[in-house]
C-alpha cells in the first residue's frame, strides 16, 4: 500500500493501490490545512477505485506527509515538477486534482479537476485566516502587509512554514486551462465539501459518488 | 437536499424581499456546512444564536472559511477590517452584516 519511489530530491512515498491494471489513477492530494481536512474522503475514493479494477497513487508532495524535505524550500513549481515525476514513475493513465492541485496537474493526463481552487484563492483565504487569529490573539495584522512580509521572507500561514517562493507562486496561481482536464463540481457530488468542515469529518456517500463519476468514466 | 447555490444561481431577476429571504436561507446553509450541524438545528437558530466564541469548532481558520464560502455563496466581498467579534457573534448580526453588503 505504501510505495517509495525515487526522485532527483530523495526517495519519497505514495499511497499505492498497484495491482498493474490498464488504467492508472495518479490522485493529487489537497493543500495545506484541506489536505487533513480531505484525506480521509481521498483515500475511500482510492478504495473504491481499487473495488472498481483502477488502480490509484496518491504521492506525498515534497513537504508535506512523510517527505523529508523542508517544507519552506517548497515551491508551486516544485510540487508542479513532483507531480509529473510520480505520473511518470507510476506510468499514470489519468489524473484526479483534488482542490488546489488543479493548479499543478500535469497537462499531459486526461481526467478530473474536484473543486478545483485557484492557488490565489488558497492563499488568500490562509491569509484571512491568520489575520482574523492575530486580532483574537489582540494583534493587529494586515492582509496586504502580510502578503509583502511573505514575499520577502516566507511566512507562516495555518501552521505550515511557507518559503517567500511559495508566496510568491501561490499569489500568481490562477487555474490553467487544460480541455482533456474535466471539472466536477461539489453539486455533482451532492452534500457540502468536506474541505469546509471546521472538524475533519467523512461522507460515505461522497466518496462513493465522486468514485462512480470516475469508474463510469473510465469504464464505460 | 436542494442545495442553496443551485437555487440562487442563474436567478438575477429576484426582488429584495426575496434577495433577503435567500440571505437568510444560504446563511444557514452554509453554517450547516461548516459547522456539520444537522438542518433541524440550524433551521432552529435565532438571531440571538450565538456564532464565535459560543461554538467551539468555529475557530479563526472556520471563520476564514465560513467568510470565504459566504462571498462566493452570494457574490459579496468581505474585507479583514469589517470582520470583528461583534459582527459575528451571533446569527443575527451576522446576517445583518451580510444584508447591508448585499443591499438587501
Amino acid at each position: 500500500m505504501i510505495a517509495g519511489w525515487p526522485t532527483p530530491a530523495g526517495e519519497a512515498y505514495a499511497l499505492a493501490f498497484d495491482e498493474g491494471r490498464a488504467r492508472r489513477v495518479l490522485v493529487l492530494p489537497a493543500w495545506f490545512d484541506e489536505s487533513n481536512k480531505l484525506r480521509h474522503f481521498t483515500v475511500e475514493v482510492m478504495r473504491r477505485l481499487d473495488g472498481s479494477g483502477i488502480d490509484s497513487f496518491l504521492p506525498d508532495l515534497p513537504g508535506c506527509n512523510e517527505s523529508l524535505l523542508p517544507l519552506e524550500s517548497q515551491t508551486v513549481e516544485s510540487w508542479r515538477n513532483e507531480a509529473a515525476e510520480a505520473a511518470w514513475h507510476f506510468s499514470a493513465t489519468h489524473v484526479l486534482a483534488i482542490r488546489a492541485a488543479a493548479n499543478v496537474a500535469p497537462d499531459s493526463l486526461p481526467g478530473w479537476r474536484y473543486a478545483p481552487l485557484a492557488g490565489s484563492s488558497q492563499l488568500r483565504a490562509l491569509l484571512r485566516a491568520r489575520v482574523l487569529a492575530a486580532r483574537e490573539a489582540g494583534r493587529d495584522e494586515d492582509r496586504d502587509r502580510l502578503l509583502g512580509m511573505g514575499r520577502k521572507g516566507g511566512l507562516e500561514l495555518a501552521g505550515y512554514r511557507l518559503g517567500a517562493a511559495m508566496i510568491d507562486g501561490l499569489a500568481e496561481a490562477e487555474l490553467p486551462t487544460i480541455s482533456t482536464q474535466r471539472d466536477i463540481a461539489q453539486s455533482d457530488i451532492g452534500g457540502p465539501g468536506l474541505w469546509l468542515r471546521a472538524e475533519p469529518d467523512h461522507d460515505p456517500k461522497q466518496a462513493d459518488a465522486l468514485a462512480a463519476i470516475l469508474a463510469m468514466e473510465l469504464l464505460a | 437536499m436542494a442545495n442553496a447555490r443551485a437555487l440562487f444561481d442563474g436567478d438575477t431577476r429576484m426582488s429584495s424581499q426575496a434577495a433577503a429571504n435567500d440571505t437568510d436561507t444560504v446563511l444557514r446553509q452554509v453554517l450547516q456546512d461548516v459547522l456539520g450541524l444537522s438542518s433541524e438545528r440550524v433551521a432552529a437558530f435565532t438571531p440571538q444564536t450565538g456564532l464565535f466564541g459560543h461554538l467551539p469548532e468555529l475557530d479563526s481558520m472556520a471563520v476564514a472559511g465560513l467568510l470565504t464560502e459566504i462571498e462566493d455563496r452570494l457574490g459579496i466581498i468581505v474585507e479583514d477590517d469589517e470582520v470583528d467579534g461583534e459582527m459575528l457573534e451571533t446569527f443575527g448580526a451576522l446576517l445583518a452584516f451580510v444584508r447591508a453588503k448585499r443591499g438587501g
